[in-house]
């Protein structure tokens, strides 16, 4: 592209914003109209393939009835007729949806999740705001350091990870032995296979999810409005909630919205870490297509979780876009 | 760029009809991991010049989410009999042909009898291996907490006053619905296939009132639990056990680990050697399950994998300490008391899955 620094954070909202912006001021592309077509295709083609039209094909499903049969749903279309006369009959079934929202177990489960991906979500942050500010505010070779040891985590499996977690908490493990060791416990305590475990393990799953929006945001701080304000008389406590968390906010929401939404479906951190009473929406999608085979049922769950997630986002998204342009 | 995508098209087309030239037999077999004599497969393929491909699964819903798509492109599969029973209503598998099969003789008949209760005639089965669902315990924690008391009896895991006595030391269950409702059905003495709500809400009621002492409701993680003392009862399958006493053993802590079958009868389960009906190499499938069926595989495959195969023949061949362990084999008063637990409608289902859900998480 051009002279200016490459954008530092990772497939963040913030850095794709920031590339989407570089890109319409420099207006490469505006003499080449088919290069432009081009690149903007690639980027739609993948989300038709790889998210539309799986999508579309889970809400087919959604409308279907289980048969004992392959696949085990029925056809929403159904020819009938001979040569003559034919008829093409379409066949949509909404009791799954209906069924959704009569029993208050999945309203429950919705909720449950929802409340797990919110503490978690605000536990992440706390932990991110200090990390993200103190490499925001570090000069140049100590940054690098500290943006590569956030990011190493993911050189290993995710599922490894999880699975050393459970090596930590359990009863025999590194963190009783420690406290047992220092006579701070007299007998192991019981870690795993609680919520907690499951808070652990979500808030250090997305934590680099947080840091690095947040790092995004808080390294473009203008310095100056900082000392403007101290010279002004505003103590540090008061000019971080005026001055500093303010122009953050973008890249807290961006990070919130990266640690929450993946923590509403999540199946592996509860199901490894957690007591078998949490109950996740993952967990009851899971069941829904594994234990009970009714696979329109699951995709009925499955699509009303992608409502209930995207439209208070969208919601969101949108009244920033609108702040932003006042 | 376009040229160098056709050179690759062309050189994948010639590929492919450089192999069908050569004509290479394959078989795809898609089983369970760590369920094989690993000598067995190589001696397959040199004997009958039959390649076999080989994919491992861990969960026979795994399998049954492959299988229900359709296309699987698998040729030899290995469902347990429950599944097998509602796959082959669904059209999932052909017809073994029985005329293809020189070693069908070596079929254990008592439990060919038992196994036709999932798949009548046996019409799309031929057994691989069978087992029992039983109680798999640390032997130092249990005698530290009940003394004398019998440890093969469900009354460690159902009566609430006795599974308060285990709770810090850790109980797990199956995550298993089907299999745990059965034999809790069967303890309370109803019939275990019972599809009456009434029933169902007796057995809920009963594993509800203990359930405050179960640690967690897990298929496999008991494995290395029971092996490192972090849970010291567990209701598992009979050769998981047997793995976790090996690993505590070869761990050297000092851990002991016990399987025994409870007396009041549980579930016998039996993995079953099936082709799947859109199977591209049925012939070859055929030839395999055959030679999976002599008398000196069923006998390698028991001894590697500390499960017994339903193959009377193999019988004589088998280790000392596989045929004389009543965890692999059982006595015949103990196999008296074993049932099958068959597959239910999807309306019962549904309701199973929910009272397990209500259970599990204490509502």
């Amino acid at each position: 592209m051009s002279g200016k620094p490459p954008v530092q954070a990772g497939p963040t909202v913030a850095a794709v914003d920031a590339i989407t912006q570089g890109l319409a001021k420099y207006n490469f592309f505006r003499r080449v109209s088919w290069g432009r077509l081009a690149v903007i295709a690639v980027p739609m083609l993948w989300l038709a393939v790889f998210f539309f039209v799986p999508f579309l094909v889970v809400f087919k499903i959604s409308l279907a009835e289980t048969a004992i049969a392959i696949p085990p749903y029925t056809a929403l279309l159904e020819w009938v007729g001979d040569m003559e006369e034919a008829y093409v009959t379409l066949k949509l079934n909404l009791g799954n949806y209906l069924y959704l929202l009569d029993d208050v177990f999945y309203l429950d489960a919705y909720l449950s999740s929802i409340k797990i991906a919110g503490i978690s979500t605000f536990c992440t942050l706390l932990v991110a705001f200090p990390i993200a500010y103190l490499m925001a505010r570090s000069n140049g070779s100590t940054r690098a350091l500290l943006l590569a040891l956030v990011i190493l985590p993911f050189w290993t499996s995710f599922l490894l990870r999880v699975y050393a977690w459970m090596g930590i908490l359990k009863k025999n493990g590194l963190v009783n032995d420690i406290l047992m060791g220092l006579g701070i416990v007299d007998e192991p305590l019981t870690m795993l296979q609680t919520d907690f475990a499951v808070y652990l393990g979500i808030v250090y799953t997305y934590l680099p999810f947080m840091v690095l929006p947040l790092y995004s945001a808080l390294e473009k701080l203008d310095m100056t409005l900082l000392e403007a304000a101290e010279d002004l008389g505003s103590r540090p406590v008061t000019s971080f909630f005026l001055i500093t968390l303010p122009l953050s906010l973008p890249g807290i929401v961006a990070g919130c919205l990266l640690v929450f939404i993946p923590a509403v479906g999540e199946f592996v951190i509860p199901a490894l870490l957690g007591s078998p009473d949490t109950l996740m929406i993952g967990r009851v999608l899971w069941d829904e297509f594994f234990l009970n085979r009714d696979w329109p049922m699951a995709s009925a769950v499955a699509i009303m979780m992608l409502i209930i997630l995207v439209l208070p986002i969208m919601l969101i998204r949108n009244s920033q876009g609108k702040e932003e342009s006042a | 760029m376009q040229k160098k995508t056709l050179g690759i098209a062309a050189a994948v087309a010639l590929s492919l009809s450089a192999s069908a030239m050569a004509e290479q037999k394959v078989v795809n077999f898609y089983n369970w991991s760590d369920y094989m004599d690993p000598a067995l497969i190589p001696q397959f393929e040199k004997e009958t010049g039959i390649k076999v491909n080989l994919d491992y699964y861990d969960s026979n819903e795994v399998l049954e989410a492959k299988l229900m798509t359709g296309g699987s492109g698998y040729d030899v599969v290995v469902p347990t009999g429950s599944f097998l029973e509602r796959q082959a209503q669904a059209g999932v598998y052909m017809e073994i042909d029985r005329g293809k099969l020189s070693n069908l003789g070596n079929i254990d008949q008592v439990l060919a009898t038992k196994i036709s209760g999932h798949d009548p005639d046996n019409r799309h089965n031929v057994p691989y291996a069978w087992g029992t669902i039983g109680l798999g315990y640390n032997e130092a924690m249990i005698k530290e907490r009940l003394g004398d008391m019998p440890v093969d009896s469900l009354d460690l895991i159902f009566k609430p006053e006795v599974a308060a006595k285990l709770a810090d030391c850790g109980i797990a269950l199956l995550d298993s619905p089907a299999e745990m409702m059965a034999i809790a059905l069967n303890y309370l003495g109803l019939d275990p296939n019972s599809e009456k709500k009434s029933d169902l809400k007796k057995a809920t009621a009963l594993m509800s009132a203990a359930r405050p002492s179960y640690r967690y409701f897990n298929s496999s993680k008991y494995i290395s639990d029971l092996a490192n003392g972090e849970v010291c009862l567990a209701v598992g399958y009979n050769g998981d056990v047997l793995q976790a006493a090996s690993r505590a053993e070869e761990a050297g802590q000092g851990i002991s680990v016990k399987y025994a079958i409870p007396t009041e009868g549980t579930v016998a389960w039996f993995d079953l050697l099936a082709i799947p009906a859109d199977a591209p190499h049925p012939e070859e499938a055929h030839q395999l399950i055959d030679f999976l069926l002599r008398a000196e595989s069923g006998a390698g495959i028991a001894n590697y994998v500390f499960y017994a195969v339903a193959n009377s023949a193999a019988e004589p061949l088998l280790l000392d300490e596989v045929k004389n362990d009543p965890g692999i084999y059982p006595t015949e008063k103990v196999k008296a008391n074993l049932f099958t637990q068959n597959a239910h409608t999807s309306k019962y289902d549904r309701i199973l899955t929910r009272a397990w859900t209500n259970i599990k998480t204490g509502r």
